[in-house]
């Protein structure tokens, strides 16, 4: 299984942790991943500015892709949507694509239909599939509890990913962390949104809404939240102390990259994986789950 | 108080023939928008059922001179629930789209556009984020990227960058 690995602008510079683990996990699994140097921004932040032009960059990266002969794998929620919208418009509608490919001609590339683009944590559920993650567990992580965060991008608008989950009820990422025998608890408000996308315009709503679910998350005594979005991340992890200090609470929750727990699962050393990058340490998880620090 | 004669009866049909504005009049206005907005519950400034309502009506410039349209943090709940199939997420494009090109675009987003077409990303990646990269074993990343700048600076409005 080969995949060229579309990092965005947020994950090579801000974290490290989620490529360095998604890459282990990779390997591990018999998935190849191509690195392609001419990947840029997907072109999410720039639809606010001007829809056409986020369109055209989702095809540059696109065409990019095609080129080489490769199918992308995205790591972050917001690529995933704004490449698999673009895909899915510029495929079905030829008036469009020929409005993009005369910019792309510019540039020596030519938007093609139907390349195939998919989130890691989709193609763990369904292309690699929990029974034959099952079978490679090597550690038993069943002394944590998790909850975890889906992202809005990842499961929405579900016109764009094919039902593969439940977009109001869904259960394939908790159905990967269980794999690693964790237990996964529910809480309030799952599919609440982080807030990323507003930072910037009101930091006051933005840490509000992040506050939310911290609240929530934090109500059932869990070890860590995971997440599978460096977007998301950022909220919950990276704005914690700002948080905190801000209407006076303590959290303390460590969030991990679902990569990085289903690594500990594979027996995959955590230095690899990157828990030393993480902003709220993670040591007190490792420690419970009786990894090697 | 609304006076009709600042009304833009227009309004509606141009956010309509914008990418992704299509279904506004499709609208009936039941509010599934709007209850399940995760940024209304926080503030209600921010009122998608209203700002439809609003565009519809014709109020084009209070729409487009306004803070809260730059609230949607685009997380598609109510693109996925409305009965309509309005797409509201797209509609709130669209409209911040027209705004832009007026001139009205929030700092933030002209940031935003102005990062992605000098740097090809929203960071700007240095020397020393590569030597870090190099360190925790992963490859270095590109840093300038000439053939998107090019397309950003024939494809952006001018007001976007200024």
């Amino acid at each position: 299984m080969k995949y060229a690995l579309f990092l965005g602008c947020t994950i090579p510079v801000r974290a490290q942790n989620y490529e360095m683990s998604a890459r282990e996990v990779a390997k591990k699994l018999g998935i190849n991943f191509v690195d392609i140097p001419e990947f840029s921004c997907c072109g999410f932040p720039i639809k606010s500015s001007n829809a056409e032009s986020s369109l055209i960059i989702a095809a540059r990266n696109i065409a990019i892709a095609a080129k080489k002969g490769e199918k992308i794998c995205t790591l972050c929620n917001a690529c995933t949507s704004v490449l698999t919208e673009a895909n899915k418009e510029l495929s079905e509608n030829k008036e469009i694509r020929e409005k993009v490919n005369e910019e792309l001609g510019k540039i020596g590339l030519e938007f093609k239909p139907d390349v195939e683009i998919k989130h890691f944590s989709r193609i763990l559920y369904e292309d690699i599939g929990i029974d034959r993650i099952s079978k490679k567990i090597k550690k038993d992580l069943s002394k944590l509890s998790i909850s975890v965060h889906y992202g809005c991008h990842y499961l929405r608008p579900s016109e764009l990913y094919d039902c593969f989950d439940d977009a109001e009820n869904p259960s394939s990422v908790e159905n990967l962390v269980a794999v690693t025998g964790a237990a996964v608890v529910d809480y309030k408000n799952k599919l609440e949104c982080c807030g990323g996308a507003i930072l910037g315009v009101e930091e006051d709503i933005a840490l509000s809404m992040a506050k939310q679910k911290l609240d929530n998350v934090t109500a059932n005594n869990v070890d860590a939240l995971v997440t599978i979005c460096p977007f998301c991340s950022i909220m919950y992890e990276d704005n914690q102390r700002k948080i905190e200090n801000k209407f006076n609470v303590e959290y303390n929750l460590p969030v991990l990259y679902y990569p990085q727990v289903l690594g500990l699962a594979l027996g995959i050393d955590q230095k690899k994986l990157g828990f030393r990058l993480n902003k709220v340490k993670a040591k007190a998880v490792l420690e419970k789950a009786g990894v090697e620090i | 108080m609304i006076d009709s004669k600042d009304l833009d009866p227009n309004f509606k049909y141009e956010v309509a023939a914008e990418m992704g504005g299509q279904n506004i009049t499709r609208c009936f206005a039941c509010g599934t928008c709007t209850a399940g907005c995760p940024v209304r519950e926080i503030d209600d400034k921010y009122n998608p059922r209203k700002i439809i309502r609003m565009v519809i009506l014709g109020m084009r410039e209070k729409v487009l001179k306004s803070d809260f349209i730059w609230l949607c943090s685009t997380c598609y709940t109510c693109y996925d629930r409305c009965p309509q199939g309005v797409q509201l997420t797209a509609i709130m494009t669209a409209l911040k789209n027209i705004a832009a090109r007026e001139g009205y675009i929030h700092p933030s987003f002209r940031e935003q556009a102005r990062l992605v077409k000098n740097f090809g990303r929203l960071y700007e990646v240095e020397d020393f984020d590569n030597k870090k990269r190099e360190k925790l074993g992963l490859p270095p990343v590109q840093k300038n990227f000439d053939d998107l700048t090019k397309i950003l600076d024939d494809t952006l409005p001018k007001e976007v960058l200024k």
